[in-house]
């Protein structure tokens, strides 16, 4: 090799070694200016508020049909009915009050880890394995088969791990174990926009609640939870304090924190006008990842969902274990508050759903 | 060549364990301290080595603790199904050699020749259960070619372990079975080695995996040398780190609240909807899901909003915005000051952003018309910044045309004309408290109602 040729080479390598150097120093600057508006813990300015009385939740409705583990479930508009999808290649539709199957679709995979239930009502979305996520319209007629009119909207180069339809039944959101998100036209399946920044899995993505924002967050294996402009395919935002995976995320109900669950054992919230991670949700004999979180109505209350086939019920404020709920026979893999806050459903590798109020 | 890093660091030089190793690391500190000569659980030699755990448990514990036997770390003396029961039962811990944290998957081979073994011995307590028995049948079919080859390497064991002290061999016999019972449950029970398969495909180590119990070669696949190693985290390129540098830039800019602010918006937005909370305030007249009655829901369905609804609009354009009766009844009122046409302009776009990317050209025409051309019909005012670049989007129409203008009209429609609905006689009119139609009552208006036409 000429010396000219080394010393570039030796220019590029000193070049990568600085800009590592200002990237570590920002990241430093970064992690002090979040630390200095620090002025009170919000445990501290929760002591005043009353502590919540105790809950009597139980199960309401134990859903069976699944032969396998149950992945994903999404509520219905309508505050009853829900999609479910299991590692048996299933997807089933149900009434949750009268725990009527009302439709039951094989895909052509195992493993259908996400599955997402149209504004509309009348149309699912599902996929997993097979890395790419389907629209399947559901028809009155419950002899008809639905899984035949299935159309692919979203392809990525791994396993799907999320969708969700944005406020309309023509846009879909997915992410993926290929470390993108992305924004799809239903009709057409055409890329809207596609989201890049993780540099491992996405395991999950939660669409902010608002009627005038235009952002969701995602959770992954890089320990990072990003926040991201739909319009811009911008990241906004980044969170890197969990020790392990992420496993979900999901937004506190006013759009201005979310929490995630992470295979460290705890639950984090994270505030996005502070910038920073205002509170973490673990206890010593909590030894099991957390693999889903969803808050009640008011934001009070954190229910995740662990490892360790329990769902603890968190108090957002005080940061303090409020009750614990017993039942599944294996992990919990799905929690989800349904639309009026009346009920959460779980969903659980022991092959079932279950129904708490 | 790039040196393979066998602990798989990440970028950061800290080691990434595996989740899976996160947990095991965490139940075998609490294995720690539960035998710490000290403070752990009393041992008591009753017979031979065994363990009793102490019989007072709070339900965590409990569950925590059939969790560890689930997993293998400790074990019922006589009985297959890993788990604790506060009863008296004596339990012993595992040899650290089988702990699920050496990354075993044992194969059906090993599994074949474990079930051979326990055959040739003539001892009570080593006769196989019924679903253990079945498993051999089956194997015995599925390696019907090699059966002399398993059955000579049983043989072999069994000999070995004829050779050892009874004691130990005790021991030895409950930890090797109590190993096969974590990777080969009793049908019903739980399998702990079930792993997510999101998380499979990352394995960290995979040649650290550990294929044979008893080291037999024939699976060529543990020692082979084209074995990968794991993959090396990705360096980032230049122009990534430029992007870093840019991003991490714009969040050193990014205008930040005091936590003392955040935490009194948060505290106050929990206390503002806690009465719309089912699980904090039970909702009236019943939760559907507890009470198996649906009125609530019939109720909400209806065209009459209550007054817990009516009330929760005033607490932000928002809850206006998001609730359709809100939205029906913000739009009359402004109807009735000829006002609308900003509320409209706003539902129009948000209309837009819904529909399937092939219809969004003519709509926006659609909407330039109506709102925002000279001479519109429904003219509505924005500053001129926001004039131009619309016009501008108008000419190469996408989803996001009009969203400086609807940006303008959404503050001007929260300051001004939100503001004047709330106060409106229409509003406090709605709010008053009005009597909940029950089915009963409405049905004896009904009546009435027929009875005058009659």
């Amino acid at each position: 090799m000429n010396p000219k040729m080394a010393c570039q080479g030796l220019q590029k390598g000193e070049t990568l070694a600085t800009l590592k150097k200002e990237c570590e120093s920002l990241k430093k600057k970064l992690e002090e200016d979040r630390g200095k508006l620090n002025d009170v813990e919000l445990h501290q300015v929760a002591e005043k508020v009353e502590v919540v009385g105790a809950l009597s939740i139980k199960t309401r409705r134990v859903l069976k049909g699944h032969t396998n583990k149950v992945l994903c479930m999404d509520w219905c508009k309508d505050k009853r009915r829900l999609v479910s999808s299991s590692q048996d290649g299933k997807v089933i539709v149900w009434d949750g009050f009268t725990l009527n199957k009302e439709h039951g679709m094989s895909m052509p995979t195992t493993w259908v880890m996400a599955c997402a239930y149209a504004p509309s009502g009348c149309a699912v979305a599902c996929g997993g394995l097979d890395n790419k996520c389907s629209v399947i319209p559901l028809s009155l007629d419950s002899n008809e088969n639905c899984a035949a009119k299935k159309k692919t909207v979203a392809m990525h180069t791994n396993y799907i791990s999320g969708c969700t339809f944005t406020n309309s039944d023509m846009q879909l959101l997915s992410c993926s174990g290929d470390g993108t998100s992305a924004l799809w036209d239903v009709e057409s399946g055409q890329l809207l926009q596609s989201f890049h920044g993780h540099t491992s899995d996405i395991l999950s993505l939660d669409l902010a609640p608002s009627e005038t924002g235009n952002t969701f967050v995602t959770g992954g294996c890089d320990k990072k939870a990003n926040v991201w402009d739909m319009r811009s395919g911008q990241n906004i935002q980044s969170f890197e304090c969990h020790e392990s995976d992420i496993n979900c995320v999901k937004y506190y109900p006013s759009g201005d924190a979310f929490a995630s669950a992470s295979d460290d054992a705890t639950c984090r919230f994270f505030d996005l006008r502070a910038d920073r991670e205002v509170a973490v949700f673990q206890k010593d004999s909590i030894v099991f990842g957390a693999s889903t979180v969803d808050f009640s109505l008011s934001g009070r209350l954190l229910f995740a969902g662990y490892n360790d086939y329990t769902i603890n019920v968190w108090d957002v404020l005080k940061g303090t274990r409020i009750s614990m709920m017993f039942g599944h026979e294996n992990r919990v893999s799905r929690v989800r508050l349904s639309p009026d806050g009346t009920a959460l459903c779980s969903a659980s590798w022991d092959n079932t759903l279950r129904i708490w109020a | 060549m790039a040196q393979t890093n066998s602990s798989g660091q990440g970028t950061n030089g800290v080691a990434d364990e595996s989740p899976n190793m996160i947990v095991y690391r965490k139940m075998e500190e609490v294995i720690a301290r539960m035998q710490d000569e000290k403070n752990g659980i009393p041992i008591r030699t009753v017979k031979s080595f065994l363990t009793k755990i102490p019989s007072v448990f709070s339900v965590e514990a409990l569950h925590l603790g059939t969790l560890m036997a689930a997993h293998g770390y400790f074990f019922p003396i006589s009985d297959h199904v890993l788990t604790l029961k506060d009863d008296g039962t004596f339990y012993r811990f595992q040899t650290p050699y089988f702990w699920p944290s050496n990354c075993w998957e044992p194969e059906n081979t090993d599994y074949a020749v474990y079930l051979c073994k326990r055959t040739m011995q003539n001892k009570a307590r080593l006769e196989l259960a019924d679903y253990e028995a079945e498993s051999l049948a089956r194997l015995q079919r599925a390696f019907a070619r090699k059966w002399e080859f398993i059955f000579m390497q049983a043989e072999a064991q069994a000999k070995v372990d004829k050779k050892r002290d009874k004691i130990e061999r005790k021991i030895l016999d409950s930890q090797e079975r109590a190993f096969w019972d974590v990777h080969r449950p009793v049908p019903g029970c739980v399998n702990t080695t079930e792993v997510d398969i999101k998380k499979s495909s990352r394995m960290k180590n995979p040649h650290k995996t550990r294929k044979s119990v008893y080291g037999l070669q024939n699976d060529i696949r543990t020692h082979s040398p084209t074995h990968t190693p794991a993959p090396e985290a990705k360096q980032p390129t230049e122009e990534e780190l430029q992007e870093q540098i840019t991003f991490w830039q714009l969040q050193l800019d990014r205008h930040r609240l005091k936590m003392s602010k955040v935490a009194e918006s948060l505290l106050g937005y929990t206390e503002q909807y806690v009465e719309y909370d089912p699980f904090l305030t039970p909702p009236d007249p019943s939760n559907p899901w507890i009470s198996d009655d649906t009125t609530l829901w019939e109720l909400e369905a209806s065209k009459e909003p209550g007054q817990q609804r009516v009330k929760r609009w005033a607490f932000g354009i928002d809850e206006v915005l998001k609730d359709p009766v809100g939205r029906e009844q913000f739009l009359k009122f402004l109807e009735s000051e000829f006002s609308s046409e900003n509320l409209r302009f706003w539902l129009a776009v948000q209309e837009l952003k819904k529909r399937p990317i092939r219809e969004v050209p003519t709509r926006v025409q659609e909407i330039w018309q109506e709102f925002l051309a000279p001479g519109a019909p429904s003219a509505i005012n924005v500053d001129s910044k926001s004039y131009d670049k619309t016009t501008q989007n108008v000419k190469d129409p996408g989803r996001y045309a009009f969203e400086d203008a609807q940006e303008h009209i959404y503050k001007l429609m929260k300051s001004d004309s939100y503001s004047r609905f709330i106060r409106s006689s229409a509003y406090q009119e709605l709010l008053q408290a009005k009597k909940k139609v029950k089915k009963t009552q409405s049905l004896t208006e009904n009546i009435k109602m027929t009875n005058a036409f009659v």
